[in-house]
This record gives structure tokens, sequence and C-alpha cells, in this order.
């Protein structure tokens, strides 16, 4: 990937021109608004560039750019994702997930891709709400917030999708408000260049289920300390932070996972030799 | 096939004892020696549920001709020792003639042994392999039956030192020896094929297996992706794609689970590479969802299923062909894909290739239900010939000022697929319904027109002849319909009856979705009589065909579930019964 080049595009030739199906006011909107500036900055070409998603309103954003994309199943972004970008390691690939996607259905992918350390970007746009079936709690939903499906809350704690990206291997985590886009644009810039694996949570509110969430505006703040490659240190911080601190949280060296299809193949025939008598 | 086949004849042998014995080793070197010899032969494993120890046997058939299934009685049994007989001995009954060698130090013969009623011959491979230094008494074992087959002391030799040479010279050394002595206890024993009954080497063999053979094939056809997960009996095609895809330049991934080695496949095919995974029904069942996406977004793979024993968990090590309702009707929605079997150990090769090559010509997720008999199964085959289908995907090529559509509607149902990195063929491949352009979209027409396309691109496109093997007499009104592995065993009973004057067709199915209707009722043009066969205990393969047109004639239904496999002698059974009534 050559990203030292200046950028030859501009924020149109990122956008579709499909109208989003989100509800107005979404932090879902911002998100995009930050992944297209973050392309623009990145400077690739919108056909090298690959953006996978799940199921949910968060997912529906492949769509919303002009790039190559899939919209999957649900949860199992990830691994459709890592399919793509071992057989194709020229592509840049994105990949778009919200909470229920990302953490409830999809939680064992998201454990396995931290680990394997595929070289690309998971974008969870986190609004604490299933939104796209209208309002059931989330792994990431506070344990007394009440729905029709959950009277009175679950009485569960909420997942911690940072802490558990860490202690699954992840080499580059951070998290971010989507109402700060230029935090958010340029997080996930250094996300995507970022070499391995690279998790960018994104306070993303739902102003129609969740409209609590409109204050998170004021509760959100940049992180204190600066980065660090300590796994320890950061864990702790995470476990210790009230979960509105933003920034790159942790990034650290691991090598990024190195099977890879090439690009030209030799003959098979090779192969035979083994079942000749 | 040369003109004149000398009279089919084969001689089957069972090699026992616990796990660790070598009775597994023993068969190896006995069919490998087979076959440079220039015979044909299949080697079957049985073990037990343990993961070391417990029981093994090694069941060898060899044959003067291409040979497809496994015997139903066993002409040698050589115990190394009665551990577990109870558990083995009904999967090898013995022939009448039949011969049982065993080693009285290591206890009496079990009564459900002499029960049968056949000559036992007590020598003491125990004994002899103390005798021998580094010696070992399944080396004795594999002497004798050696011995007893008449397989060329050379040839034995030849493999032995193969085999042993990495473990120096005095194991070499002491395992001909053991050869030797089991080779000359054998003599008085021998069942000697007649040499002029045995076919001569001519294009040269392969020993493979199943799960190998479909594997080869996927690379052939063009694969160069696969994501797997272990799961019994399917590991073996992936444990084999793992090195030889490094080795040509492509990639394996291992993955957590069945749910993400489908997305992983979809995700490598929709990149371009032609990508391939391959699991057994429970993992089938996690894949069906995302299947049926691959089947909505049009993106070509292939799953190989390796049936066994279900459901649930079932029987893991044994075969069954009960997956056909799932590979056909498990996708939720209405989601057209094919659905291939292979009807032997070396059309695994040929189907395994035939495959891809569906599955990228129409874009389409393609399932290859193989089973624990081919895929585990190790046979002597004629070395095949390169088959010209490769993988061949219509992809889009950039037109100046023309406006791409990924799910365009065109004459045959297939649309160019644009790889990424192409200039200008972006699209959002998705499994939502959606336009042309393949933008979301709930709207009748949309709905129906992309389901017209994708139902007509695999009703209307040329599969040739391949879709069944249909041999024997077109006047014969006797017919044996069936499918996948049952093929070798109905081959073998219809060359049998052919030698008692009874005549049958076979029609055996290599590609069971879609249901080639005209092509279908014309192989059973004429028929009187039609046994079908399959190894379900529901009979789903009878049940689908009745759903899928009216059956001519008059139907006779022989199924049950596995893992006791159908064999020959049963098929020329319920073929008599008919016939003499």
């Amino acid at each position: 990937m050559n990203i030292s080049q200046p950028a030859p595009f501009k924020a149109a030739d990122y956008k579709s021109d499909i109208t989003p199906i989100w509800c107005p006011g979404c932090g879902d909107f911002h998100v995009l608004m930050s992944i297209t500036k973050a392309l623009v900055a990145l400077g690739r070409a919108p056909e090298d560039i690959a953006v996978v998603s799940g199921i949910g309103c968060s997912s529906r954003i492949p769509a919303y750019t002009n790039c190559y994309g899939f919209h999957g199943v649900h949860g199992r972004s990830l691994a459709l994702a890592a399919g793509l970008k071992v057989a194709r390691p020229d592509l840049t690939v994105l990949v778009m997930s919200g909470d229920g996607d990302g953490f409830s259905i999809g939680g064992n992918h998201f454990m396995h891709a931290c680990r394997r350390n595929v070289d690309m970007t998971y974008v969870v746009m986190d609004n604490r709400v299933y939104g796209m079936t209208k309002g059931q709690p989330s792994p990431t939903t506070e344990p007394d917030w009440d729905s029709a499906l959950s009277p009175g809350g679950t009485g569960l704690s909420p997942f911690h999708p940072l802490v558990i990206a860490l202690a699954s291997g992840a080499n580059f985590v951070a998290r971010t408000f989507s109402g700060d886009i230029k935090g958010t644009t340029n997080t996930l810039i250094e996300a995507v260049k970022h070499p391995g694996f690279s998790f960018v949570q994104i306070l993303s509110p739902c102003v129609t289920f969740r409209p609590d969430e409109r204050q998170w505006k004021g509760t959100v703040h940049k992180a204190v300390v600066d980065e660090t490659d300590d796994p320890a240190r950061a864990a702790r911080r995470i476990m210790t932070d009230d979960g509105y601190n933003t920034g790159i949280l942790y990034r650290g060296h691991r090598k990024p996972y190195a099977t890879h299809v090439c690009d030209t193949f030799d003959d098979p025939a090779t192969l035979e030799e083994e079942f000749a008598l | 096939m040369p003109a004149a086949r000398p009279t089919f004849k084969s001689i089957s042998i069972a090699i026992v004892g616990s796990g660790g014995a070598g009775a597994i080793t023993a068969g190896s070197i006995i069919l490998e020696a087979a076959g440079k010899a220039g015979w044909y032969g299949i080697m079957n494993r049985s073990v037990g549920p343990q993961i070391r120890g417990g029981e093994a046997a090694a069941l060898v058939r060899l044959a003067n001709q291409p040979v497809n299934c496994m015997s139903e009685s066993y002409d040698l049994l050589v115990a190394i020792d009665w551990n577990n007989a109870e558990r083995f001995a009904a999967e090898m009954p013995l022939a009448d003639d039949g011969l049982i060698i065993c080693d009285p130090e290591r206890g009496p013969v079990p009564d459900i042994m002499t029960e049968t009623g056949v000559e036992i011959v007590e020598i003491g491979l125990k004994s002899i392999a103390e005798n021998i230094t580094g010696g070992r008494e399944n080396m004795v074992a594999l002497g004798l039956a050696a011995g007893f087959v008449g397989l060329p002391f050379d040839t034995i030799i030849t493999v032995i030192t193969s085999k042993l040479s990495a473990k120096g010279e005095e194991a070499v050394a002491a395992g001909r020896q053991c050869v030797e002595v089991g080779l000359q206890q054998a003599q008085t024993y021998t069942r000697q094929f007649n040499d002029s009954q045995t076919l001569a080497v001519d294009s040269g063999r392969w020993l493979i297996t199943g799960n190998e053979a479909v594997a080869l094939g996927a690379v052939r056809g063009g694969v160069r992706f696969a994501a797997a997960y272990p799961i019994t009996p399917a590991t073996e095609v992936l444990e084999w794609l793992a090195p030889a895809l490094t080795k040509i330049g492509g990639a394996l991934v291992q993955a957590e689970d069945e749910l993400s080695s489908i997305n992983m496949t979809i995700g490598a095919s929709y990149g371009g590479r032609a990508s391939i995974t391959a699991t057994s029904g429970p993992g089938l069942a996690l894949m069906v969802e995302s299947i049926g996406l691959a089947a909505a977004s049009e993106v070509p793979l292939v799953v190989v299923d390796v049936m066994r024993g279900g459901p649930s968990t079932g029987i893991p090590t044994k075969s069954e062909q009960s997956d056909l309702n799932i590979a056909i009707y498990g996708c939720h929605g209405d989601a057209p894909h094919i659905v291939v079997a292979p009807l032997s150990v070396a059309d695994c090769l040929f189907t395994g290739q035939w495959a891809i090559h569906l599955a990228e010509a129409m874009q389409v997720p393609t399932i290859v239900l193989s089973d624990q008999s081919l895929g585990q199964a190790r046979v002597l085959i004629d070395k095949p010939a390169n088959v010209a289908f490769l993988a061949k995907r219509k992809t889009y090529e950039p037109q100046e000022g023309e406006t791409y559509n990924r799910y365009a509607l065109t004459a045959d149902g297939i649309s160019p697929m644009a790889i990424p990195g192409t200039p200008g063929g972006q699209y959002t491949a998705d499994g939502l319904t959606h336009t042309i352009k393949g933008t979301p979209s709930s709207k009748n027409s949309d709905h129906q027109n992309q389901h017209d396309k994708r139902h007509n691109k695999i009703a209307n496109f040329d599969y040739g002849n391949h879709w069944a093997d249909i041999e024997g007499d077109k006047d014969c009104d006797t017919v044996i319909l069936t499918w996948g592995s049952i093929t070798g065993a109905a081959r073998e009973a219809i060359a049998r009856l052919a030698n008692e004057g009874i005549k049958v067709r076979l029609v055996a199915m290599r590609l069971l979705s879609p249901f080639l209707k005209d092509k279908f009722l014309t192989s059973l043009a004429g028929a009187a009589r039609i046994l079908i066969i399959e190894q379900t205990h529901s009979g789903q393969f009878h049940q689908y065909l009745r759903a899928q047109c009216d059956l001519p004639g008059y139907i006779k239904h022989f199924h049950r579930p596995g893992p006791h496999i159908i064999g020959p002698k049963e098929i020329c059974d319920q073929i008599r019964d008919w016939t003499s009534s």
C-alpha cells in the first residue's frame, strides 16, 4: 500500500449516491463522514478498498461508499474480510460492525481476529442497542436499561470490548466518539496505516432508542495520557477509565498474519508426484 | 477401458490388532506393493473411538481390476492380538473357506471367531518377532498376508525398504527378516492369484484417498484459497491442501469455526480467487446460512461435505449418505445452488474439479457430497487423465462510458463479476434483495427478477453428459438407480449379475441439484423395474426423486443407514429376488 503519495481523490470519489436508511441525527452519519475523510487522506483509489460488514444499522455502510463492498450475514464480517485480505493482500480492507453484530453474534470471530492479526481495520459503531430490530439490549448495554425484550434490564454486566481485544492479542486498540469527526478521522488513518489488525470502537449514539446518548457529546474526553505499547498498562487504564476516554489506547508491535495468496502460481502438476507409484 | 477384461477376481484380508500394534502400517505396505505389482486394490481402516490405543484393523481388498468397494467377506484374518475382537468382528465376516491366523500366546480365540467355523491356524507371531533383533509382529503378519495372497517377494521388500529406511538399516533388515519368515509360513495356506488374471501395468498406478483426490481435483480446477476447520472424516482434505496450496502460491487459513471458514471462503472468492472449504455434516449445518449468502450475492465457492453417520454427532468415523437433504434443502429462502457427488474414489478427482468449474462458471455455491467410505479409502487407480475443466469466471472489464451493473439481467443469467481492484467495477455484494446494480431493494420486480436470474443460470447451464454415469444395455428394463459412493457396490453387483445372464442398467447420479428432469427420464426410458439404493435411514434420495417427477415402472427401494455399507451381494439379492418373482 502506497500512502505517501499526495491524495489525488476527493471526498465525493468515496461516496455512493445511495441515501442512508439511518434516522436523522444518527451517529453513523458522522462515522461515514470520518471514513470518507480518512480515505481521502490515505489516498488509495476507491477500487483498491474493500468495505465489509455484517447486519445491523452500522453494517449498511459499505453501500454508502464507492468502494468495493460486502454486506454479508449477521456477525461474520471479520471472517469474510480475513478471507478477502489473505486472498488479496493488495487491497485495503475495512470491516464495519456494531455492538450487536460484532460483540454478540460475532463475538467469537472478534477474539480470533485479534489473535490472527490479519492486516485490516475493524470499526465497531457502538450505540449499546440493537437499533435495526427496534431497541433491544446488546452486550454493551447497561444492566438496568429497560426494554420490551428484557423488562427491567438484563441484569448483566456490559461486555468490555477493548479489554477483550487486548486479552485476545489485538495490536492496535482505540476509542473515538462519532461526533468528534477530526479525532475519529485521525484515529482511522492511524488504524489503517497500522500493520496488522487494528480495532477502533466508535461511540456512535442511537438517538431513536437511546436518546440519553445525545449526552455523550459532553461526556467523552480525550485520553489524558499518551498511548502505550505495554498491553498490561493499556488494559489497566481501559479497565479503570469511565468508558468515554478517547484516543489510541494501545499500539503494539506484533507481526501481521503472514499467510497470503500470491499473484502468480506454480503448476499444480508437481503436486501429483506423491500419488504415483 | 480395454475391450476384453479378464473375469473380475478379488481377495480380501484383514489385519487386526491393538492400536499401535502396526496393523494399519502392514495393510498400507501390502496395498502399495500390490500397486507396484500391477494389481488394483482398496483399503479402509476400522479404528476404535479412542484417540490412541483401542483396536485398529486394516481392511484390504486386492483385485485384478479397478475395485470401488470393500468385500462383504474376508479370505484371511490375521490377528496380531484379540483386543476388542467383539467390536470389529461384525465388520469383517469371513468367507466360508476363509482362514484365521492368530497367535496362541495372545490368548484363546474369541467365541465370536470360533463360531464362524472357519479354519484357524495358530502361528507364534510374537515369538517369531522376538527371535529377530528389532523384529515386530506386524511385519510377520505382513509377510503372512503377503504370502497368502501371493504378492511378489521383491515388491514387498522394495516397499518395506522405502518405508523403513528413515528408521535406519537395522529396521529395514529386521522388517525384511520378519516378512521372510511370514512368507515362508504362509506357503502352506496360500491362495495366490493366477498371474494371467492380473492386468498388466500400463499407464501406471496411483495410490490415493478420496479426500486427497477431491482436493487435488479442486486444485487442478484452479482453487488457490482454502479455509479450514477440522472435522472427522473431512480433515484430510484440508491437511492435504495446506502444504499443497502453499507450494503453488495459494493459501489455506485455519478458521475458528465453520461459520468463519465458510465466510473466509466467500471473502476470498469475492476477491477473485477460486476458493474451497471442506467439512462434514455438523459443519455443513453451521455453514448453510452463509451458503445462502453466496447464492444471493452470487459468489462462487465449493464446500466438500465428507458425510458421516448423523444426526448430530452421529458416528464420526463411519459412512452414510444422509446429508443429501441438508445439501439440497438446507438454505432458507429459495437459494439455487449446485449439489454434486463423486461416484468412486477416482471420480473424487473428476467431480472435485468439475465442482470448481461449475461454481466458477455460474458464480454459484456448489456442495460436493463425498462420504467417509470414499474420503478415507485408499485406492489403487489408473493414473488419471487431465480433464479440461478449469475455473473460468465471467469477469467485468471496464468499458468507457458504461455503467456497471453487477447483477445485470443477462440471457444466461450469468452477469460479469467485477473483481476488487477493477476501476469502475465497484459494487456492494449483498445478501439483501438488490437491484441489478446491487442496491438493496424490497421491490417485487427486483425480487422476482433476481430470483429468475439465479434460477435460470443453473437450470439452463449445459452440464453435458456428466450429470450421471449411465451404463449397460439401453434395452434392459431393469435399472439400478443410485448416487455417490454406493455406485461402486452397484457396479460390482451388475457385473456379477451379468455373469449369471441377468442384465441390469445403471443410472448413477453425479449431479443431484439442479435436477435435470428430461435427461433423468430419458435415462430411465423403457425401465420396467427400478431399484433405488441409498445409505440413509429415511430414504432421502427416494423422496427427492419422487418429489421431482413420476418415476416409470415398478419401484423397489433398498436403503439403510450406515455404518454397515451396502455391498454388491445384497444388491444382487435384491435384483435376483425380483427377477425370480
